[in-house]
């Protein structure tokens, strides 16, 4: 009874001890990195009940706050230039000059003081201060002032050799490469770059992480790598920059050469001292320094359907009309990115477009080669697999397609010269280029096989509409069959549609170099 | 024309018909393109109606090609009739385990024959007939008019889709109506093949 009694007293002095420090809070992970014009540094805050807290006297301290208890408001008031906050002390959230903002969690009071969580920053104090004030929680910055620090993202697109790399950039910002021993370094013209995640490399490329330099990246190489180019472009507010680094000995096809693993590219190509700038914010696509004309100008790709006309619809609202936009795109950006190839979509939303307009799309603009791009519907659900297909000519095709070639008249041009023109009638303007856009359907169905499930009818020749009209090499893809549960599914997922765009893209590549050895040849 | 000439015209052009059918070049389909060995009969049709065995196509088990059917269809006089005949059956639908390749609903307008030796089929939809969709279920539809014409009236070789009495860009967005299709036996595979 006696030991009772004493284990009761000791359990209840234990209860009215002061809480330690440590029962209150931990540390984050990583600190929290404060980013403004005076510099940078780490400010401390407590995780408590898994929301990161920061005291209110670091926040008084860095911003110039006056901050006091306000029973009569049943909070803490923040004042600044005359304008107030007030926290509350039992509910998640603030007033900023009269509107409420919802907080993960009331005000704190811990044994250093009053604790608010960090989202007052930019959504309570923000409104009332006199410079920006941006919270990235992923990247751990808390960025005060008119800084620019663009995320950038990095991944392996493909291990290759030659392994291809991409940074993309937000806000779009000038960069340029130089080489270092082993690795490259992006040079991004911001004040800090935000570099989430680091990037396990594959292939040539062993990592992608920040480099030295607040506004570097650094793709880490293979002691194996080769040469390497690298292609910018911007698009929708982006900077991409493509980076391809070829195996030991090998040349990539194009771009710019910006060096080996061990040492920079002699010549003109860029240099440490010297760095090859990429072209700035707001210029098209472009090569670091311009490689040989490629035949392969201008792609014009064709999502099919779209408005009203869904075409065919799968399981779980998976319909043919989003799908092949959101890969056309997919596949717009690949090309652009790292090809530098003008790439026109004949829709870029969901709207109806007739077969003769996206023709018209094509040759109008001069295309030099055009995809339509669908998925495909069968009588039985079972069917599955995509397809390629080229036009295919009956009598009355062939009879155009001949009549083309000795039908071309000369006519004689402003100067003097003489110009050849070859006559077709209009709709059969495919009937001259079957031979090559049967070479590029080739090219499509390997490239496809890699990476999607094939059709036991995987390379077919059709009077496709779509196609009649286009006066360059052009095919269609079927990418999936929607009728089959299983494939539409599939199709839906981001994750086909890389894939088919990523397996199209390198069918262009492969083309393009197809073309260039004709035009040598 | 005596009707005995025509009943000879007729069977002989359902022979060359299956003929043609056996001895051409199969493509990549694989395999002749013999029709089913059962011929169907038309259980409406009364026995003395003198009839011919029609080759009609429809969508294989799979649902991956065409495959030649036979069925017996009425002896008609003439060439137009006896087409409107054969695609009269072709639209009924098929026998089990082929598939449908025209949606239930789709009607024969009209049927004719040019001095160039093309067919028209003209073909109508009820308003509530279900769309054909997609490339293949498209390929599938369009060649089974062109085939069930070409194979079983050998003097046509090219048939061209009307649709309401107009000339059609396409039936779904894809095959090109706007010219008469010849017979593409890439798309044909042998009825035992895909059972």
């Amino acid at each position: 009874m006696r030991g009772s009694a004493t284990f009761s007293l000791a359990a209840l002095l234990l209860l009215m001890a002061p809480v330690p420090q440590a029962q209150e809070g931990t540390a984050p992970a990583i600190p929290l990195t404060l980013l403004s014009p005076d510099g940078r540094g780490p400010v401390p805050t407590l995780m408590v009940n898994g929301a990161e807290l920061i005291a209110l006297d670091e926040v008084a301290d860095r911003f110039g706050v006056t901050v006091r208890d306000d029973a009569l408001a049943g909070g803490i008031t923040l004042t600044y230039n005359g304008r107030t906050v007030v926290v509350s002390n039992d509910q998640p959230m603030a007033s900023v000059s009269g509107r409420i903002v919802a907080l993960p969690s009331p005000a704190r009071r811990l044994t250093d003081g009053w604790f608010v969580p960090l989202e007052l920053l930019p959504r309570a104090l923000a409104p009332i201060y006199d410079a920006r004030i941006d919270l990235r929680r992923a990247s751990r910055l808390l960025i005060v002032g008119d800084l620019l620090v663009p995320r950038v993202t990095g991944r392996i697109d493909a291990i290759g050799p030659p392994t291809r790399a991409t940074l993309e950039i937000a806000p779009a910002a000038p960069v340029s490469v130089t080489t270092e021993a082993g690795r490259l370094v992006v040079h991004i013209d911001a004040d800090e770059v935000d570099l989430l995640p680091p990037t396990t490399g594959g292939g040539l490329i062993e990592e992608i992480r920040r480099g030295d330099l607040p506004m570097t990246v650094a793709l880490v190489l293979d002691s194996r790598a080769g040469v390497a180019r690298g292609v910018s472009t911007e698009a929708d507010g982006v900077t991409r920059v493509a980076i391809d680094v070829a195996g030991p000995g090998l040349a990539v096809a194009d771009g710019t050469t910006v060096g080996t693993a061990d040492s920079p590219a002699p010549g003109p190509s860029p240099s440490s001292a010297d760095p090859s700038v990429l072209p700035s914010a707001g210029t098209a696509a472009a090569p670091l320094v311009a490689g040989p004309r490629a035949r392969l100008e201008t792609i014009v790709l064709d999502p099919g359907h779209g408005g009203d006309d869904t075409g065919a619809v799968g399981g779980g609202a998976a319909e043919e009309k989003m799908i092949a936009l959101a890969v056309a795109q997919r596949l717009r950006a690949l090309i652009e990115t790292r090809l530098g190839i003008r790439v026109i979509l004949t829709r870029g939303d969901d709207r109806n477009v007739s077969l003769d307009e996206r023709a018209a799309v094509a040759n109008n603009s001069k295309a030099d080669l055009f995809l339509s791009l669908h998925l495909n519907a069968a009588p039985a659900a079972s069917v599955a697999g995509a397809e390629v297909i080229s036009l295919r000519l009956d009598r009355e095709g062939e009879d155009a397609r001949r009549a083309a070639a000795s039908d071309a008249v000369a006519l004689r041009v402003l100067g003097g010269s003489l110009r050849t023109i070859d006559l077709i009638q209009w709709d059969l303007a495919q009937a001259r280029h079957v031979d090559t856009s049967a070479v590029f359907a080739q090219m499509l169905e390997e490239q496809l096989r890699t990476n999607v499930t094939m059709s036991s009818q995987p390379r077919q020749r059709a009077p496709l509409r779509v196609l009649a009209a286009v006066d360059m090499p052009a095919a269609l893809v079927e990418m999936a069959y929607l009728t089959n549960p299983e494939q539409a599914e599939l199709a839906r997922s981001e994750t086909f549609q890389a894939s088919a765009a990523q397996a199209i893209y390198d069918a262009i590549v492969a083309f393009r170099a197809y073309l260039e050895a004709q035009g040598a040849a | 024309m005596t009707r005995r000439r025509v009943v000879r015209l007729c069977a002989g052009a359902a022979l060359c018909s299956l003929l043609a059918l056996s001895c051409s070049d199969q493509g990549d389909a694989g395999g002749g393109a013999q029709p089913a060995s059962a011929v169907a009969t038309d259980p409406a049709m009364s026995a003395e109606v003198p009839r011919i065995a029609a080759t009609l196509f429809f969508a294989s088990p799979d649902g991956r090609t065409l495959v030649p059917v036979l069925r017996e269809v009425a002896l008609a006089e003439g060439l137009v009739p006896q087409g409107r005949a054969i695609l009269t059956a072709q639209l009924q639908g098929p026998p089990p385990p082929y598939g449908a390749v025209l949606p239930p609903g789709t009607h024969l307008r009209a049927f004719y024959v040019t001095e160039r030796g093309d067919a028209f089929v003209d073909l109508s939809f009820d308003a509530d007939a279900r769309r054909v969709v997609g490339t293949s279920a498209e390929l599938l539809a369009v060649y089974a008019i062109v085939h069930t014409v070409t194979a079983n009236l050998p003097t046509i070789q090219r048939v061209q889709i009307l649709i309401d009495g107009r000339e059609a860009d396409t039936l779904a967005g894809h095959v090109d109506l706007r010219r008469p299709l010849e017979a593409d036996m890439s798309r044909v595979r042998a009825a035992d093949s895909t059972r």
